[in-house]
């Protein structure tokens, strides 16, 4: 029998508010880094703006294109323009893609989630069956196997694995598709090909994100095995699995699901690899091309936009550890 | 028994872990000296040749050797990897250990800003840097140095702020030691230990970053590849179906970084014994 238990709601929602006041500022002084960095460096937004026809372009366009720009006003004047811009919804022009970058990021943004939101739920899925298998029984040849494994994939860079497993899945066993979104020559996007395009690319992310959730559970278990509400319902005659997925796992758990919201930073980062190696059309491929073409107003968004994701992901963290603990609150 | 085991096992898998890291290095640091690779030297006719007992990895896209390639984009990464890794050791450790000592409203600011520089993505941060300065080998090792100072700062905080409520501070204190004498002379030599571990623990997360940015595109110069470019400049020949390109470089990255991280492992349980690592394969 377990006692109701009600969600502090108002509590919950006061915290959030109060981190969406403090992200207002932190994100106001992201932008401004950006801008300080993008002035400190040699990168000339004229020059950027004429492409490659900026080669042959004369001193008096570029001087042209640079007043037009505003590109010899200080960054501070710049920033500030581009923010209020910004705040009406209007982030610029991206060169490299050719088309407004708020455009361009709305068109993206939902493959980037798809890709990670099911490579994600992959990885606490399957890291919580293998921890919890390993934890069992910990120094057994299950844990030290799965163990290594986990250490061996943390060391693997994700581009490598996903071009590995490009070579043994879509060429050698001709099972999946490669990359993209669809197969070359259609134009219609269909959810079967999505799904089989999704493949690849999830799974790869996932398996970067494994390791990490494999040894916390693995930690979490098996220390959960060790204590005394454990020790209690081995006392009291109940089966191992009950003991080991309704004690252990229960308590093993919490801590891991609460870190869940601060993998945010990770999962960007094995995103702007995977997605880059299997051509897929999300945000994440799209600020490496920004980044090789130096297209700044779509890198400067897309820095912005991903600042956002880890400071929501803090709190959701954040709100699933009071929730978990009543003790901790919700006064952070 | 299963802990005795395990116990002996890790013993073993230390003792594995240093030999290879040394056997690495050396051959990182020397082979260059024997073995001259001429970047350009191309052998079409030897081209993309699998494994074998000549080539031990196969050969590149234009005929060069992979085990003597490895060995030159090894002793890149390594390189970018020290130096960078160094750097950041330095940038948190003086950061850190301000913060910690000086306390109060410097404090909280050095703090605001170490969460601040968190709440970006650190590969994403890193690419924007070295988009904006690149190209060569000094953005790279800054666009590290400047995502991975972070941890360091808040380890040595933590650090100086245990120490100084020690008493031998204290006595320091009353005994008339300067602010600054106090800082150098008792807490950062306490701190040294935590940083160095530190260091060495960040060297693999620096080669990791190195070969990450390389392999977007973003690196090292071609004429100077690291193992990330490798991997990047082999897509071609692995979407042919060659394999060994892409395979061995990889290999090379995840070796040392396993080898550090279980000495490391070992190490930091030398420093506290009662918390028992878990980093051990």
């Amino acid at each position: 029998m377990t006692a109701r238990t009600t969600v502090p709601w108002g509590p919950m929602a006061r915290m959030a508010g109060r981190r969406l006041l403090a992200a207002v500022p932190v994100l106001a002084v992201v932008t401004f880094g950006v801008f300080a960095v993008a002035a400190a460096s040699p990168f000339d937004p004229a020059k950027a703006y004429a492409g490659s026809s900026g080669l042959g372009a004369g001193q008096e366009v570029l001087a042209q294109l640079r007043e037009n720009l505003g590109a010899d006003r200080p960054f501070t004047a710049r920033w500030w323009d581009w923010l209020t811009a910004a705040l009406h919804g209007d982030l610029g022009r991206s060169a490299s893609l050719r088309q407004p970058v708020a455009q361009a990021i709305a068109e993206r943004i939902g493959w980037s989630a798809l890709l990670c939101g099911v490579a994600f739920a992959l990885a606490v899925i399957l890291g919580t069956a293998l921890g919890v298998l390993a934890g069992r029984r910990r120094g057994g040849r299950f844990d030290r196997a799965v163990t290594s494994l986990s250490y061996v994939l943390e060391a693997a860079p994700p581009f490598w694995l996903g071009l590995l497993a490009i070579w043994f899945f879509a060429l050698r066993l001709g099972a999946l598709p490669a990359g993209g979104l669809t197969d070359t020559g259609s134009d219609t996007i269909t959810a079967g090909q999505v799904a089989s395009h999704l493949v690849l690319p999830a799974a790869v992310l996932a398996v970067t994100q494994l390791p990490w959730f494999v040894l916390y559970v693995r930690q979490g278990v098996g220390d959960a095995l060790t204590e005394d509400p454990v020790r209690g319902a081995r006392a009291r005659g109940l089966r191992e699995r009950t003991v080991l997925l309704g004690h252990a796992l229960r308590s093993g758990l919490l801590p891991v699901l609460t870190l869940v919201g601060s993998r945010v930073p990770e999962l960007i980062t094995g995103a702007l690899l995977v997605e880059t190696v299997f051509s897929w059309p999300g945000i994440a491929s799209a600020t490496v091309e920004a980044a090789t073409s130096v297209d700044f107003p779509l890198l400067a968004a897309l820095t912005v936009l991903a600042t956002a994701a880890v400071l929501a992901g803090n709190l959701l963290s954040d709100l699933l550890y009071g929730l978990a603990d009543p003790r901790v609150g919700f006064d952070g | 028994m299963a802990e005795t085991v395990w116990r002996t096992g890790r013993a073993t898998g230390v003792r594995v872990s240093a030999a290879l890291l040394a056997a690495v290095v050396a051959a990182a640091l020397l082979v260059p000296l024997a073995v001259p690779l001429d970047e350009q030297a191309v052998d079409l006719g030897a081209k993309l040749l699998p494994p074998s007992w000549s080539h031990p990895f196969g050969t590149d896209e234009v005929g060069r050797d992979l085990l003597l390639r490895c060995v030159y984009g090894l002793r890149v990464s390594l390189l970018v990897g020290v130096v960078a890794a160094l750097a950041a050791t330095v940038i948190g450790t003086a950061v850190g250990a301000l913060a910690g000592a000086l306390g109060g409203w410097a404090d909280r600011v050095v703090m605001r800003i170490v969460d601040l520089f968190s709440s970006v993505p650190h590969l994403l941060l890193g690419v924007f840097v070295v988009a904006m300065f690149r190209p060569g080998v000094w953005p790279v090792i800054a666009s590290v140095a400047l995502t991975h100072w972070l941890s360091t700062a808040r380890i040595v905080r933590a650090e100086v702020l245990s120490l100084r409520s020690r008493p031998y501070i204290d006595a320091a204190v009353s005994g008339g030691a300067s602010r600054r004498r106090v800082l150098v002379r008792h807490l950062l030599p306490g701190v040294l230990p935590q940083a160095g571990l530190a260091a060495v623990l960040m060297v693999p997360h620096a080669i990791w970053h190195e070969s990450a940015l390389s392999f977007l595109g973003l690196g090292l110069p071609a004429h100077r590849a690291s193992l990330g470019a490798m991997v990047q400049s082999a897509r071609g020949s692995l979407l042919a179906g060659d394999w060994w390109p892409t395979l061995f470089p990889g290999l090379f990255i995840i070796v040392p970084t396993l080898a550090i991280a279980v000495l490391a492992g070992a190490w930091r349980e030398r420093l506290n014994p009662r918390r028992r690592s878990e980093l051990t394969l």
